[in-house]
């Protein structure tokens, strides 16, 4: 039997909190006071709520009103429901995995991903791939922060390094005389790309030669034994940091690659990377993107359990690490208004190279780098209180998890979403997207005192919830619709939902985080298979 | 579970007394064990079923005098849908039938109590029924005239008055209610243990917690019932099983399909308000918002039709669940947000209970009666659609006469058993069918609606090509069959909004098709008709049938005649046509929905010797039916035959060739009055005939035509159709047609007395045709049927069918007359002159409208008659 107070959530007063809050904190994303000085492209606008302020916050904030009031007086206008569903699905993209694919069942049976931009161009990337060497499906989110070259970079590169990282001696063998030789190559990854995910072309050669070193160190290397996955994600990881910084240092001839490689290093991106193969998921994060697990209790009913750690001021543990790696003279400058170096919200990164080249190497780069870089004042800018570089890895956590047939569904987002939806929530409104809400909690009186004023309250929210379902063909688009539109009572509203999506370029920034999910559906059949061929 | 202990202390309350009474009779055992009473070894009657129906079907049979009977109940009892019952007894019923039978069971209820000593609940609170809509008040308004000339006080009243009668209501949102002030509420369970006493006290053994496995037959008769206490022999069972009818019609070895399903419904039970609410205030009807809601033990008891019900036990074996259903809050939320728009007030009471209580229904919501058609002696009463306290005294009263006499003092025609066959005994078919039903009952009936689910089942063979060309459907005993025929680059209104009382989008589509069959030729796919095949190695099929049809059958091979098949009091079992197709065998065309009667009735009548043979042979013919001046003409040019009225006069039926396809029977009969033939075509030539004809057709300008064209055409011709205007309360000398019954022709036949009688004393009604006068088609309410008749301002009849004629450009009524006494109400003869020197209204919708009296047809509109005498006067498509 429910208790009342689980029946009745009528007036929930920390959802209200919660939704003013995430209004207020809007105002700490302020624009960049040196925005202007940007000349190209991505760089237009980019340090944005990844980097603290520079300015005073009061002029900012002023600012950030007036821009308000001019923006929305004269634009008193509501977007319909098909407008506002041409919006969220823009960008979504599903993947049914066969299934027989060739080798195995999977564990997998699809996944509908959706990315939603708040800054333009969105700096947010996706990634999702099938090994067609070994085993297992890749998936990934990717934040970048002060541009969305590193975002990028890394959504092209890090799946590459990590099943390289998984083969075998002897496949890499064969990779290795197939170049040699010139022969055909064993395509490596079988790519799940929505139209707008792209592939920069320029970089593609040096970027395969700097994989092709890779795997030639790992032949080199051979140890023998068969590789693990933790080790192998952790290794690809760092390996593609290390990448992304020597080819900075190092340049290209060509100038339009060599400023490339100069915009990855300088700007930075979080991973959250998910490896599933069979029942074993692992999940490697660096920064504070998030992997949650929806689970189905025997009941119906949903919770969620994490699968990976936000690297931020928030994580105890990742403070304690951060401060471990420095001399204690810097302990009170390393985290700042809950910043790395009072800049940095991720602990943990890409590029970045700000946070982890020595100031000699940055300026040396940045003087015989290309002039556009010499003239960005944020390049030349060196954080305070900056002795001990670096400060700043793309080391991972990584998570194994054993799945169970309870383990219905695997979200990986930015943390756009976690900002504004609880993973709780996030597990439950997935999780009936996904079973077509029929586990939605029968409601019982039993012995409670209900008048019938209350039970329709309660019942109309819960039509509600219901009704937003039936929207959507794609999970993260549903969840999207949830995280933007929610109202307090924890359902999509329409008119909330509209003034969200057509809030002008320049403003949506304020509101909301880019978002981009990832929904990952299990087969509880194959799992439970699996589970017991295992036992 | 508060419902269900309460009703558990009522059971205890009464059962002592009810034990006692029975064990004093058969006190042979003792009452510590869990039975009894041992079962007896044979009885008359068997009665499966507890219920509120079983219980009154025992209380009516030992009324009548009937005394050996046992009822087997599995639980206990009053113990299934009857205990969960709403209580409301209410009598505003669409269906007449169905209105005589609650107005009976109320004046049952009402002296049970006085009867037997027993408590029941009884409370007269009267009845509102509110309409949110002009259309919902048209339909109150209609159901209250025919109330009212029943003599059942009821009225028209203002929201206000409904607000004076009912303070909790919220009016803002009505514009009118009816007041029905006799209706009542009782306590379901306890009516039935009070029948079940008086039952019992008459003779009636009575065994709980028995139940029936299956019913033994012989020789297609039944000869008693295994249960899992054993065996009794028996002569009649009567299965009362309720919505586990189905199953247990099904479990023997000759199996009785019982088509009704079940359906979860949904109730809410609150604790008293503030201030208790009297328990004589009236129930709430709310049919726009779906809703019931009466008063219960100062609270109030609130239920509905929800629009998409949830159907259950699909796959059988329920048994004794129905006390586990799970409540569901989310599916009640929009008839417990009707409830709080209408009675606002109620916001802060609190709730007790949502009680889910299947109840059962049936496709057509009308309750299942009679016979078996496949075992002799095997009754049947289930299927009441949720308003078996309303009906089941009644239903339980005819049931009983019918078995007792042979047939109930009413028409039951619409209830009976035998307007199904196997093919709605599908799960599926079932399943989807009572998903329609249940809203239905809450729906606005206009005229001509079609179920939308079940459908596409039987369909002719040109459904297809008809469908191409714009075809729009309705169905008849599983049969496609067309309405009309939409003209390319024409549109309807789609299906919700074409509802009306008023003059149908329909009106000119129609009307074009009505005048090219009376000017050129058109087209009618009428292959749904019942065809059957009679024929004998002798003499018996004539011999037999001429027992059977009151018309006379020996004539010339290929005449055909058009005649009734009476029973013993002359009324219609089945009016058709008979084509003699040689010297010892006969074709036969019913109605399509005399499929699984007319086939019982002639099975168990004629003779079962292997000398005569009777086929259903429905599925072996397309009929096509060529209407118009120019019919002749098409199928001169088809068959190269002479087919001028010399040689192939009105009522013949030949063999021929239409195209390349032989053995086509035409026969010069199109039951419309009008010229023209009817092609019975064997399937497999049915596109090809078809194609000839359209093709053949195109220089006489043919096109296709629909049901709507023929219903008009032969209603202008005063035909009266077998279901609709002909029941078997019904006589040929009733309805204008001495002619087709020949009492002189040698030999008896069934009815032969009582129509001898009646010509000699006249009949106490008559058919009769009324012409609207000052009815304006396009501004004033459409009549349907069942409008009542005023002769010089009295109540005379009701109307059975009604059509616009496009001929006459009036709307055509036709009605039976009847003439009461005006002293005593008693009922006179109906002559000739009394018909003609009246002065007569139909009553639509409580507004009368001037019309002219009938008894013949106009003779202008036979124009193109063949022959003055060979008047074709038959026709029996009912609509």
């Amino acid at each position: 039997m429910p208790a009342p107070a689980h029946l009745f959530p009528l007036i929930r007063n920390c959802e209200i909190g919660r939704i003013c809050s995430t209004v207020c904190y809007c105002h700490r994303k302020h624009l960049c006071c040196f925005s202007s000085h940007f000349a190209h492209g991505h760089f237009r606008c980019a340090p944005q709520r990844k980097f603290a302020a520079l300015c005073r916050p009061k002029e900012n904030f002023n600012q950030f009103i007036h821009a308000r009031d001019y923006a929305s007086t004269p634009q008193r206008f509501y977007l319909t429901p098909p407008q506002v569903n041409s919006i969220l699905k823009a960008n979504e993209y599903s993947f049914k995995v066969p299934e027989f694919d060739g080798k195995n069942i999977s564990s997998v049976l699809g996944f509908d991903s959706n990315q939603l931009p708040a800054n333009a161009p969105i700096e947010d990337r996706r990634s999702a791939a099938t090994c067609l060497q070994t085993r297992g499906m890749l998936l990934g989110v990717f934040d970048g922060h002060a541009g969305c070259a590193c975002a990028q970079a890394v959504s092209e590169r890090l799946f590459y390094y990590i099943a390289v990282s998984l083969l075998p001696h002897e496949t890499l063998l064969e990779i290795e005389n197939a170049v040699e030789s010139g022969r055909a190559l064993l395509p490596i990854l079988q790519w799940h790309k929505h139209p707008n995910d792209y592939f920069s072309k320029e970089a593609s050669k040096l970027y395969f030669n700097s994989l092709r070193t890779y795997w030639q160190e790992l032949i080199d290397l051979n140890s023998g034994e068969t590789t693990d996955v933790k080790e192998a994600l952790i290794n690809a990881f760092k390996r593609l940091d290390n990448d992304i910084s020597l080819e900075a240092q190092v340049g290209d001839s060509n100038s339009f690659l060599n400023y490339l490689v100069l915009r990855v290093a300088f700007s930075g991106a979080t991973a959250c990377v998910a490896h599933v193969d069979g029942v074993d998921l692992h999940v490697a994060n660096t920064g504070d993107s998030r992997a949650m697990l929806g689970v189905q209790e025997e009941d119906g009913s949903w919770s969620a359990i994490n699968l990976s750690y936000d690297h931020n001021a928030q994580n105890e543990h990742e403070v304690e690490r951060v401060k471990m790696e420095h001399p204690k003279s810097e302990e009170k400058s390393l985290v700042k208004q809950d910043r790395l170096l009072g800049l940095l919200m991720p602990f943990r990164a890409f590029g970045d190279v700000k946070f982890k080249w020595s100031i000699e190497l940055q300026k040396r780069v940045v003087e015989s780098g290309p002039d556009q870089l010499n003239d960005n004042e944020y390049t030349k800018f060196i954080p305070p209180n900056y002795h001990t570089p670096p400060y700043l890895t793309a080391e991972p956590e990584v998570i194994h998890h054993k799945l169970r047939p309870q383990d219905k569904f695997l979200v990986l987002a930015t943390d756009g979403l976690w900002e504004t939806m609880h993973r709780q929530d996030v597990a439950r409104i997935v999780g009936e997207y996904l079973t077509g809400v029929h586990h939605q909690q029968p409601i019982a009186v039993g012995g409670y005192k209900v008048t019938l004023g209350q039970m329709h309250g309660l019942l109309t929210e819960r039509r509600a919830r219901i009704s937003s379902v039936f929207e959507d063909q794609n999970a993260a688009t549903h969840l999207i619709r949830h995280a933007v539109g929610n109202n307090e009572f924890g359902t999509v509203d329409h008119e909330r939902l509209s003034k969200m999506l057509s809030l002008p370029e320049e403003l949506a920034r304020m509101y909301r985080d880019d978002i981009t999910i990832i929904v990952v559906q299990f087969n509880s059949h194959v799992v439970g298979a699996c589970q017991n061929e295992e036992l | 579970m508060f419902l269900r202990l309460l009703s558990d202390v009522r059971w205890r309350a009464a059962n002592p007394r009810w034990r006692r009474m029975t064990c004093s009779r058969r006190s042979t055992s003792s009452t510590a064990e869990p039975h009894p009473i041992s079962l007896p070894a044979q009885a008359q009657v068997v009665i499966c079923g507890g219920g509120i129906v079983g219980t009154s079907v025992a209380y009516h049979l030992s009324k009548l005098g009937w005394k050996d009977i046992v009822l087997l109940e599995q639980g206990r009892l009053a113990a299934g849908t009857t205990r969960f019952c709403a209580g409301i007894v209410s009598t505003a019923r669409p269906v007449s039938i169905e209105l005589k039978m609650a107005d009976y069971s109320n004046k049952l209820y009402q002296q049970l109590e006085q009867e037997t000593g027993i408590k029941t609940g009884y409370m007269k609170t009267g009845s509102i029924s509110l309409a949110q809509t002009q259309d919902r008040l048209i339909s109150l308004k209609r159901i209250a005239s025919s109330l009212n000339v029943m003599g059942i006080p009821c009225e028209i009243i203002t929201p206000k008055q409904a607000a004076q009668l009912h303070p909790l209501i919220n009016i803002h949102d009505l514009v009118g209610a009816m007041y029905v002030p006799g209706d009542a509420l009782v306590s379901s369970a306890d009516v039935s243990l009070a029948l079940a006493t008086a039952a019992s006290r008459n003779g009636v053994q009575i065994h709980e917690r028995t139940s029936v496995s299956h019913v033994l037959v012989q020789k297609g008769r039944v000869t008693g019932v295994e249960t899992d206490r054993g065996q009794i022999s028996c002569q009649y069972f009567v299965n009362c099983a309720g919505q586990w009818a189905y199953e247990l019609g099904l479990s023997g070895e000759e199996q009785v399909s019982i088509p009704v399903h079940a359906c979860e419904h949904f109730y809410l039970l609150t604790y008293p308000l503030k201030e208790p609410l009297a328990s004589s205030i009236p129930t709430i009807v709310d049919p726009d918002g779906r809703i019931y809601i009466r008063s219960w033990q100062g609270g109030i008891l609130s239920g509905g039709f929800e629009k998409n019900p949830k159907p259950l036990f699909t796959e059988g074996r329920n048994q004794l669940e129905i006390q586990n259903l799970q409540e569901d809050w989310d599916h009640f939320e929009p008839l417990l947000s009707a409830l709080l728009r209408r009675m606002p007030g109620l916001e802060a009471l609190q709730i007790m209970q949502l009680v889910n209580c299947p109840e059962t229904f049936t496709p057509d919501m009308r309750c299942i009666m009679g016979e078996s058609p496949t075992v002799q002696g095997y009754f049947v009463l289930a299927g009441m659609n949720s308003a078996g306290i309303s009906y089941g005294g009644g239903a339980g009263k005819y049931l009983a006469e019918w078995m007792v006499n042979g047939y109930p003092s009413e028409n039951v025609w619409p209830l009976d058993l035998k307007r199904f066959g196997t093919l709605q005994s599908s799960r599926t078919f079932l399943r989807h069918r009572v998903m329609e039903v249940m809203p239905l009952i809450c729906d606005l009936k206009v005229p001509r609606w079609d179920f939308q689910t079940g459908r596409q089942l039987r369909t002719s063979p040109l459904y297809d090509r008809l469908d191409a060309q714009g075809a729009r459907w309705m169905e008849k005993h599983g049969f496609e069959r067309v309405k009309y025929f939409v003209p390319p680059g024409k549109d309807l209104l789609d299906l919700d909004q074409s509802k009306t009382f008023y003059k149908p989008d329909w009106f000119d589509i129609v009307g074009s098709e009505v005048k090219c069959c009376k000017e050129a030729v058109c087209v009618i796919d009428m292959s749904s008709f019942t065809k059957f095949e009679i024929s004998s190695t002798g003499d018996q099929a004539l011999e037999s049938l001429q027992y059977l049809f009151s018309n006379d059958l020996d004539v010339p091979v290929g005449h055909v005649v058009h005649t009734g098949m009476l029973n013993e009091k002359g009324g219609y079992e089945n009016d058709c046509s008979i084509a003699r197709l040689n010297k010892r065998s006969f074709f036969m065309i019913s109605p399509t929905d005399q499929q699984v009667h007319c086939w019982a009735w002639l099975k168990n009548r004629l003779p079962s010797n292997s000398s005569l043979a009777m086929e259903d042979v429905t599925w072996k013919y397309t009929a096509l039916n060529l209407i118009g001046p120019r019919a002749v003409d098409v199928l001169s040019e088809l068959s190269y035959a002479p087919i001028t009225p010399e040689h192939f006069p009105s009522l013949f039926c030949k063999e021929m060739s239409v195209g390349y396809a032989n053995g086509i029977r035409v026969m010069s009969i199109t039951h419309t009055g009008e010229p023209g033939f009817m092609l019975y075509i064997p399937i497999e030539y049915a596109l090809h005939v078809y194609n000839e004809v359209m093709n053949m057709g195109q220089k006489y300008g043919i096109r296709n035509a629909g049901y709507y064209a023929l219903r008009s055409l032969r209603i202008e011709k005063f035909f009266a159709f077998w279901g609709q205007d002909l029941d078997a309360f019904t006589t040929p000398m009733e309805c204008g047609r001495e002619f087709q019954v020949k009492l002189e022709k040698g030999m008896e036949f069934i009815g032969q007395e009582a129509l001898l009688e009646q010509k000699q004393n006249g009949v106490y009604k008559r058919f009769t045709m009324f012409i609207l006068e000052d009815h304006d088609t396009d501004m004033d309410l459409w009549p349907w049927w069942g409008e009542p008749i005023f002769r010089n301002g009295r109540y005379v009849g009701k109307t059975t069918s009604s059509a616009y004629s496009y001929t006459l450009e009036r709307h055509v009524c036709l009605g039976f007359v009847q003439h009461f006494d005006e002293k005593t109400g008693e009922e006179l003869v109906v002559t000739t002159d009394f018909i003609n020197q009246g002065e007569y209204e139909i009553d639509i919708a409580g507004q009368r409208f001037q019309a002219k009296a009938k008894l013949y047809p106009f003779s202008s509109l036979f124009t193109h008659r063949r022959r003055k005498d060979e008047m074709e006067l038959s026709g029996y498509q009912r609509e």
